[in-house]
């Protein structure tokens, strides 16, 4: 289905820290649309400095009592202008929001598992993933990095679905120190082949780590990547990964349309 | 829309003047689901070569204000799959298909423009003589008014379709090479291909793209592009394709009044893939407003008049 272009207006600013924040945005019309693992092209209205839009995972579907979507918001964390913008944007103010767009997860169904390993702003697919997941009865567990306590967002959120949750901090102040993939190896240790999905979104070097680390247990990895995208929609071409496929050569695929969604297995990481 | 917006650019009379500009459309089919691609005057596809090319490492874009620069480096299905896996779908869906023509040799180019002619399919031939990112990607014929002759010539003699050297801006006078094209036989010429450019990331003393240098477009580079269109539009016959920034209906028709007979479209369609539809309006818009029947009549229509000096 094409997506939609959407002149939203921004319901609720939710500043999460003083580098994230989640934005509502009224495009219930997206939400509708939207399967876990795509995202939206963003762009505030008014930017002067900046022309592109920006690629965002949709973060939420906000539903009424009904079940009917009334709006997505999306998780922001601060790194330039653009995402300065949005972490300031007040109640009113309109942003196009383009989608949606991109290749989904692919959801998986008892007696498979469902480990979902997310790293910082990383968490952003993840949210309507689980809603998914427990609601096709899949035994979802989220692992879940960040820098420290303070960065680690949505607990209860996950925590109400049903979602096991596995949390690692850098600094130790929540959770075993270090890195999510260590827990997530020694998880994954003596379990059958197969019996489990693994799902990624984080910076690319955990992405690589984790698609690893499911290879070498024998589990199914998908990663959610982010390159630096200029259109959304195939037609520019900047955000190509390298792939691989079988005996084939490697070869740059656009993460927009290709992805944002990967077999961890095909991907030639950096 | 009563008002006539068809354009003539040789023997090709397209329905209104708007063109999806080469490297910002893919092939045109990865937008259907977006425009509808026979309402457009025009898709001018990816650069195509003889065979399949991988591009630059990314990162391949960085913002700069009101513009972009790019270094995908020719990414490309190559010619032969082109006509097997995308002119057919094009042409289902009604689409004038342009098709930019790459080279690394003069030879070359003639091949890639034999194998679309006899294709089928394709209303025009756009030669890149003007990519500023790979080295052998044409710059050189596009830098030098013999080499842009000599490869306007060879490709003339072996197609009947109209043949569209794309300029480069990255000259001291454009003009001379506009009529250095028309001199060898081509139908149109289009400018300006970007320009060349270069941001560094000042915190990593690093380039912001893997390709070090890439190509200037955006509402950034409008200004230069309309004078040089309108230099060229002094010095040649032939139609201009002009382009360079246009993101509105006020754009298109600076170009247009400048001395272009159709304009392309290419970074704005990142932003705004519906910009289409949009700047249509917008010229009809115009032309109700001035009374204008038919937008050729707009062409070159440019006044030098000065303005006054004081608004009233």
């Amino acid at each position: 289905m094409p997506p939609l272009d959407v002149d939203a207006t921004v319901l609720a600013n939710r500043r999460l820290s003083r580098d994230y924040n989640v934005l509502t945005l009224s495009a219930p019309e997206v939400g509708a649309r939207t399967v876990a693992g795509q995202f939206v092209m963003v762009r505030p209205e008014g930017m002067t400095d900046t022309l592109l839009r920006r690629p965002f995972s949709v973060f939420e579907i906000i539903r009424d009592a009904s079940g009917q979507p009334t709006a997505i918001s999306i998780l922001n964390k601060r790194a330039g202008r653009t995402t300065n913008r949005l972490y300031e944007a007040e109640p009113g103010e309109r942003i196009a929001c383009l989608g949606p767009l991109g290749r989904p997860y692919t959801p998986v169904t008892a007696p498979t598992e469902a480990w979902m390993v997310a790293g910082g702003v990383g968490l952003a697919p993840f949210a309507t993933l689980a809603e998914a997941l427990v609601a096709a009865g899949t035994p979802t567990t989220l692992f879940y990095g960040a820098r420290s306590d303070r960065e680690l967002f949505y607990l209860d959120f996950f925590e109400r679905l049903g979602v096991s949750l596995v949390l690692t901090t850098e600094d130790g102040s929540r959770g075993e120190r270090g890195r999510v993939t260590a827990p997530l190896d020694r998880a994954l240790t003596g379990r059958p082949p197969g019996s489990t999905m693994v799902y990624a979104c984080g910076p690319e070097p955990m992405l690589a780590a984790v698609a690893a680390v499911s290879a070498r247990h024998g589990q199914p990895c998908e990663v959610s990547v982010e390159r630096t995208m200029g259109c959304g929609l195939g037609g520019c071409y900047s955000c190509v990964i390298k792939v691989t496929h079988g005996a084939g050569a490697p070869h740059f695929v656009r993460s927009c349309i290709s992805g944002p969604v990967f077999d961890g297995a095909e991907i030639v990481w950096d | 829309m009563a008002r006539d917006l068809s354009v003539r650019i040789g023997s090709l009379q397209l329905p209104n003047p708007l063109i999806a500009a080469s490297g910002c459309f893919g092939y045109g089919l990865e937008y259907e689901g977006v425009a509808d691609l026979s309402s457009l005057g025009g898709v001018c596809v990816k650069g195509l070569f003889m065979t399949e090319r991988e591009g630059h490492a990314p990162p391949r874009i960085v913002e700069t204000p009101a513009g972009m620069i790019n270094a995908i480096g020719l990414q490309g299905i190559g010619v032969h799959r082109f006509v097997r896996e995308k002119l057919p779908l094009l042409n289902e869906r009604g689409a004038r298909v342009f098709v930019n023509v790459c080279g690394t040799t003069i030879d070359e180019y003639v091949e890639v423009t034999k194998v679309l002619t006899d294709a089928g399919g394709v209303a025009a031939i756009e030669l890149n003589i003007s990519c500023p990112n790979i080295k052998e990607g044409g710059i050189q014929f596009g830098c030098s008014l013999v080499g842009t002759g000599a490869v306007v010539s060879a490709v003339r003699k072996a197609t009947h379709l109209p043949v569209i050297p794309k300029l480069t801006p990255n000259v001291t006078d454009v003009a001379s090479f506009a009529h250095a094209a028309e001199d060898a036989g081509a139908d149109a010429v289009s400018l300006v291909n970007t320009f060349l450019a270069m941001a560094i990331d000042v915190e990593t003393r690093r380039p912001t793209i893997t390709n070090v240098l890439g190509g200037l477009s955006g509402p950034a580079i409008r200004p230069i592009a309309v004078r040089m269109v309108w230099e060229c539009a002094q010095e040649v016959k032939i139609p201009i394709i002009g382009m360079g920034g246009i993101t509105n209906a006020r754009d298109a028709l600076e170009f247009i009044l400048a001395g272009a007979t159709a304009v392309q479209i290419g970074t704005a369609n990142f932003v705004d893939p519906f910009v289409w539809t949009k700047v249509l309006a917008g010229i009809d818009d115009y032309l109700e407003r001035h009374r204008i029947e038919r937008l050729a009549d707009l062409i070159g229509a440019f006044d030098p008049t000065p303005p006054k000096a004081v608004h009233a």
